[in-house]
């Protein structure tokens, strides 16, 4: 190929990046910091932006070990189980994935809210359980779907032959497949982290949104630019895409590690 | 006994007690699965039949809201097909300074939250637009969106392909005369169509549930920049859940149609 239109190739992809993806987000960050840091701190450390940080914490503390527990489990299912409906299951997994915010919300507020299908001694819609449920169900396929592959890849001998030698199957589970998958499971778990804490959608159909209880950081970046406060708005922006970063980053580092023993 | 190795009855009975605990994991994950997802889901399909489904479905608004969407996935989709793989060879194919930086930001638009996505395009392309371009509240802003979104799919899919796609044979092909037009499109495109079109089928089922990221940008003005998800949403916040849930029947059985066909494309593993 010749270097012009390699030249010309390579500028109309990084033109694309760039007028989509790079400007826009620069943009942003310098819009957040162009009165200072001291106007951002002050709009990120407002009580209602440090009760939502927190909140924001608390829910993916909840959602991701509970689903990083049902990936494990799940993905062992799927690679050493030999079942029928194993070929649904395993497309139900991504259910999540397909199915649009909305409708995720929409469904939990129709089991658990009032008149729902459940009905729990405990508030479950407009409080703290509903935003987890919610963040649950959008996080749900992530670690199946880093874990199963890895699986699958080391095969089973080494705990065949663990069991072989009079390992019992906890023991060979923390001895043997655990240490083989901890890098796909970590890569899992960055990527549910992430989901959780910028899921927006089907958290605000469920949240409520009521200011210093239910309002997460992703709820709070659209009630401010619902109110015309657009500092507000992009100081608690930058902090979620500072997590992003973060994210890609770990994404990053751990992508090429993902199938290693 | 006593001298090393276990007892063959020993061995099968650990393997039944391994096949046991197979049969736990899967309860489990049954269990959870059904709890979480399904049981929900059903909730949706019960509720759509207690409103006039057919007059929901066929109202105007909604018809406006699945053509709009529909034809914004669709566009979305092709528009990924090709500067997707363009973006997938240059970052395989090509080495220049920051290449790595590049290859790392493209994963961005899954790391980003939506609302800060729109937000962030918003920025850029809003009313208050530094570089004069205004396109909030249109159609545009919407396919705008839909693309930072789905950026990653076809890249991420065509990426390993063309990896693993040996340089020689299309330096084969130019050395038998073929142009480097000609050489892409009978020896390399032909390897990379399975997966430019499954990364496509991603990207067209995440655009065609996308809200986050459209609902500041796109205006939500009804039968013109409403799509679907923001449909539903409103009629949600309307206190109108049955015809909510009607639309949202239709959304869900789109989405588990594009699923399927997604799995028949790629039998397993791309979906990540």
């Amino acid at each position: 190929m010749s270097r012009a239109s390699r030249l010309g190739l390579r500028t109309l992809a990084l033109a694309y990046l760039v007028v989509l993806l790079l400007l826009p987000v620069g943009l942003v960050f310098y819009r957040t910091f162009e009165h200072g840091l001291s106007a951002v701190w002050y709009w990120i450390s407002t009580p209602e932006a440090i009760s939502a940080f927190w909140l924001t914490l608390e829910v993916a503390a909840i959602a991701v070990p509970l689903n990083t527990a049902f990936g494990v489990i799940t993905a062992l299912a799927l690679a050493r189980g030999r079942f029928r409906g194993k070929a649904l299951l395993d497309t139900l997994i991504d259910l999540p994935f397909a199915v649009s915010p909305i409708v995720i919300g929409l469904s939990l507020v129709l089991v658990y809210g009032r008149d729902g299908w459940i009905d729990l001694p405990f508030q479950v819609i407009f409080s703290l359980p509903g935003i987890v449920l919610a963040t649950v169900f959008v996080s749900l396929p992530f670690v199946v779907r880093e874990v199963t592959p890895v699986l699958r890849e080391i095969g089973d001998e080494s705990e065949q032959a663990a069991a072989t030698l009079g390992a019992s199957a906890w023991q060979s589970f923390w001895r043997i497949t655990l240490p083989a998958i901890r890098y796909g499971i970590a890569y899992g778990v960055v990527l549910s982290v992430a989901r959780a804490i910028g899921e927006f959608g089907a958290v605000s159909v469920v949240s409520g949104k009521i200011a210093g209880q239910t309002m997460t950081l992703t709820l709070l970046v659209e009630q401010r630019f619902d109110n015309y406060n657009l500092a507000g708005a992009y100081a608690a922006s930058a902090l979620l895409a500072l997590i992003a970063l973060a994210t890609l980053l770990l994404m990053t580092r751990l992508k090429p590690r993902r199938s290693e023993g | 006994m006593t001298l090393g190795g276990t007892p063959p009855e020993q061995v099968q009975r650990r393997r039944a007690a391994r096949r046991a605990r197979g049969g736990v994991a899967l309860g489990i994950s049954t269990i959870w699965l059904s709890l979480i997802v399904l049981l929900p889901l059903a909730a949706v399909v019960a509720k759509s039949t207690q409103a006039d489904f057919w007059a929901v479905v066929s109202a105007p608004r909604t018809i406006a809201a699945f053509e709009l969407t529909i034809g914004m996935s669709l566009a979305v989709a092709a528009i990924n097909a090709a500067f997707g793989t363009l973006i997938a060879w240059v970052l395989v194919r090509d080495r220049f300074f920051g290449r790595g930086v590049i290859d790392t930001l493209v994963d961005l638009p899954f790391a980003l939250p939506t609302i800060v996505a729109g937000l962030t395009l918003l920025s850029l392309y809003g009313t208050t637009s530094p570089v004069g371009i205004d396109i909030a509240f249109s159609r545009w802003a919407i396919l705008l969106a839909l693309l930072f979104v789905t950026l990653p799919f076809v890249i991420r899919s065509v990426q390993p392909v063309l990896i693993e796609l040996d340089p020689e044979m299309e330096e084969a092909a130019a050395s038998l005369g073929a142009g480097p037009a000609e050489s892409f499109l009978r020896v390399v495109l032909p390897n990379l169509l399975p997966a430019i079109v499954s990364g496509a089928a991603l990207a067209f089922a995440r655009a065609v549930g996308e809200f986050g990221s459209i609902v500041l940008i796109s205006g939500n003005i009804p039968r013109r920049t409403e799509v679907v998800s923001v449909l539903a949403y409103n009629q949600i916040e309307s206190d109108a859940p049955q015809s909510a849930a009607a639309i949202s029947v239709v959304l869900l059985a789109l989405s588990v149609l594009v699923l399927l066909a997604i799995r028949r494309l790629a039998p397993r593993g791309a979906t990540a």
